[in-house]
């Protein structure tokens, strides 16, 4: 160790590509692991944020659904690459905050950067798989496919911090979705470490927004906000899950509550079946 | 066509109604038997034709209610789920024939509870709710390879409530995927239109169906309330309004229970200048006048490519002063009875607020009967997005016409909407339909036709038109649940 004095960085939110700090001026802060030792302040994302981060995500949707399947698997994959290059980075963060060791730390990596990979290769054969034609009883071409339902928002676990946000995040884009994800609150360095590869893997703005803060006063705002399409719920407690279940109906989002932390059911969770129809003839 | 070919009149062709007996009261149908209610409660549903009462039934109370649960819960574990699947797939082809061979009566019945044209139930609810069983008696046995997980399995006890616009096939929406995935039901026809529905209990019967697979409890909103709390329902399939289900998923936010939902819709039907017009004409026709626009997934709005709107608009009316209004019952029937007076009152005031908001109204001429409840067909033109007509469900004989300019308006204008059930597009261009079908938001587009259904085709809404699909491989996932052995994260603790 040198006599340096090193330089911190300031964690903000990650909102339509950029990062912000919250329009409250609000943080929190984050102790290192197992201590009341300061380790560093963090933006506490308001009500406003939210709704910032929700226009974000509608227009981040318009250039995601137009993108195809091969490029949303390149970008995908890209996220991953970036990833293995911050590798250490990550290790550490988890270290410090979840307090395990150097080994389950990695491991973590590890598994987190294949599961975008996983996710990378669905882009391109979750139609295939979940959709087809139907043999219809009369002169008609008739055909199924899932399509990505639009902005959702997600909640993610406390930990494993960083494949927690992955297998929660991952699923929701890989059909087309943008997301509005919200940080794990006691672990949330992950999170905007991710952001920061986000930002450099082609990933178009606003396809991805991230924001730190109080999980449990922010979920109402995005269970009553009418751009909102879906909500993955898998990680709330069990009584904020029954309340942003009732304020969810206002305009009857899709809710994830999952068993399988890792799924395709995952993807079709947020994707709603189109079938169309046209006659056949000569 | 010249005008006396115009004045041609078709003589009555009457459909006997011989062949129907309907009882003088009916009960519930639990645990293989016609059981009169706990309060001994009843109502009449009338034939909205003529306004005269068909008979009495039972109007169902928590407790009438907690007796079919019990008997469908108590059959689902002794009985259903123990057979094997091949076993249920054939009662399921049982039930599917012996329909086939009752079809005319179910018909004629259908058609005098509902007030739909015989024309109509003969050709289209009948057939179709029959070759929803023979579609999934099939998949009873073959549920490993659906793609809906490994070894999925049946939740239990479905309940499930259905609306009135297709009593029977409504019924066999749901009945048939719930059995064919091994669930018991409890179900519930809507109040006024009950009659198939017993008659279907009597199938189950004849099929020697086991005792409580299939119960039918009826009554009104109330008893569907008891059904969607009762503790042994383990999940619930729901068929109606948006904001009935809304009140559901609400009521259900506690328990989280399974729900699928089919709700509203305000679909619209997109001609193009490049479309074959008369083709488009019937398929406007079909689309808000079938089944007098008590349909979810009707074509309720008309968008209508500037360039080509007077020719249109002409085409439109006269092809509308032919459309026939009358007995259900004659063959030649085009539009029936709407089916109850709450209907036609709704009907009509919306179209009040359409000409109050100015929308202009237009009819064609037509004489109805003196009873009953009746519409005429009607389109409103000057139409705007904002116009209660043009967001609202009418589920009523009205089509609303707006226009657009380009590929684009048309998407914007037909998406402004929060339902997404159903959307249709006339053109001759096949790279502008799938551009089209690709950026409407709603869960059944029909090109170049429309109102056409199969029961291998999934049916559902994107956003407010509901959860879920019905038909199809898609739609027996909403009686599937994982059979979740693997509940772990890959962190090794339960994530839920």
């Amino acid at each position: 160790m040198s006599d340096r004095i090193e330089v911190l960085k300031t964690n903000k939110l990650f909102i339509d590509g950029a990062f912000v700090r919250s329009e409250s001026g609000r943080s929190y802060r984050i102790n290192k692991a197992n201590s009341k030792t300061f380790f560093a302040n963090m933006a506490a994302a308001s009500r406003k944020d939210v709704r910032d981060a929700a226009l974000a995500a509608k227009n981040g949707l318009i250039k995601w659904q137009s993108a195809t399947a091969f490029n949303k698997s390149q970008i995908l994959y890209r996220i991953a690459e970036i990833m293995e290059g911050r590798r250490e980075q990550f290790v550490e963060e988890i270290i410090a905050l979840e307090g395990v060791s150097r080994r389950s730390a990695d491991q973590q990596v590890s598994q987190a950067i294949d599961l975008w990979i996983w996710y990378a290769g669905w882009t391109d054969k979750i139609s295939a798989v979940a959709g087809g034609e139907n043999p219809i009883n009369g002169p008609f071409y008739n055909f199924t496919s899932p399509e990505p339902i639009g902005v959702v928002g997600a909640f993610a676990p406390d930990a494993p911090s960083l494949l927690g946000l992955v297998e929660t995040l991952a699923p929701i884009i890989t059909s087309g979705n943008s997301a509005l994800l919200i940080a794990s609150q006691r672990y949330p360095l992950s999170a905007v470490t991710m952001s920061e590869v986000f930002a450099t893997s082609d990933v178009p703005a606003g396809v991805i927004n991230i924001l730190t803060g109080n999980q449990k006063e922010l979920a109402p705002w995005l269970a009553s906000h009418m751009e909102i399409s879906g909500l993955d719920i898998t990680a709330l407690d069990k009584k904020t899950k029954i309340e942003i279940r009732k304020v969810a109906t206002s305009n009857l989002k899709r809710i994830g509550n999952f068993d399988l932390a890792i799924s395709p059911e995952r993807i079709l969770a947020f994707m709603d079946y189109k079938t169309i129809w046209h006659p056949r003839g000569n | 066509m010249n005008q006396e070919s115009n004045d041609f009149q078709y003589s009555p062709a009457l459909e006997p109604t011989s062949i129907v007996s309907i009882a003088e009261r009916y009960g519930h149908f639990i645990n293989g038997k016609f059981t009169p209610s706990r309060g001994g409660k009843t109502f009449a549903t009338v034939n909205p034709a003529t306004e005269e009462i068909l008979t009495k039934v039972a109007s169902g109370s928590k407790a009438d209610v907690d007796l079919a649960v019990k008997a469908a819960s108590n059959t689902y574990k002794k009985v259903w789920s123990k057979l094997p699947a091949k076993e249920r797939g054939k009662y399921l082809y049982r039930i599917a024939r012996l329909m086939q061979e009752r079809a005319r009566e179910f018909a004629v019945l259908e058609s005098l509870d509902n007030g739909k044209p015989i024309r109509e139930t003969r050709d289209v609810d009948i057939p179709l709710a029959i070759s929803h069983f023979f579609y999934h008696a099939g998949w009873a046995d073959k549920l490993d390879y659906a793609g809906l997980g490994i070894a999925p399995k049946a939740h239990g006890v479905a309940g499930q409530i259905i609306p009135w616009n297709f009593p029977l096939l409504m019924l066999a929406w749901k009945i048939a995927p719930a059995l064919a995935a091994g669930n018991t039901v409890v179900l519930k026809p809507a109040e006024t239109t009950p009659l198939s529905a017993l008659l279907f209990a009597k199938i189950c019967q004849e099929a020697d169906l086991p005792p409580g697979v299939v119960n039918i409890v009826t009554g009104d909103g109330k008893t569907g309330a008891e059904i969607i709390a009762h503790r042994g329902i383990d999940k619930v399939a729901f068929t109606g309004s948006t904001e009935v289900g809304k009140a559901i998923a609400l009521s259900l936010a506690e328990s989280g229970k399974p729900l699928s939902l089919e709700l509203g819709g305000k679909g619209a039907n997109i001609v193009f200048d490049d479309a074959p017009l008369d083709q488009a004409v019937e398929g406007i026709i079909n689309g808000i006048f079938f089944n007098q626009g008590h349909v979810c997934c009707a074509g309720s709005r008309l968008l209508i490519q500037e360039n080509i709107y007077d020719e249109f608009l002409e085409k439109l009316k006269s092809r509308m002063k032919k459309i026939r209004v009358g007995n259900p019952l004659d063959k030649n029937t085009d539009l029936g009875a709407i089916n109850s007076k709450a209907q036609l009152q709704k009907i009509e005031s919306l179209a009040r607020a359409g000409a109050k908001e100015g929308a202009i109204s237009w009819q064609p001429e037509s004489s109805l009967p003196k009873k009953g409840f009746w519409y005429p067909p009607t389109l409103f033109t000057d139409v705007t997005m904002a116009h209660r007509i043009a967001r609202e469900e009418i589920f009523g004989p009205i089509l609303s016409i707006l226009t657009f300019r380009t590929a684009q308006e048309a998407v914007e204008k037909a998406n402004n909407t929060p339902f997404g059930l159903s959307a249709g597009i006339w053109s001759e261009k096949g790279s502008r339909i799938l551009w089209v079908a690709k950026e409407l938001k709603a869960g059944v587009i029909w090109s170049n036709t429309f109102n056409k259904f199969d029961p291998a085709s999934p049916f559902g809404g994107y956003k407010e038109s509901g959860w879920g699909r019905e038909g199809g491989r898609h739609g027996l996932a909403s009686y599937l649940r994982n059979s979740g052995n693997s509940s772990k994260s890959s962190s090794g603790k339960s994530v839920r």
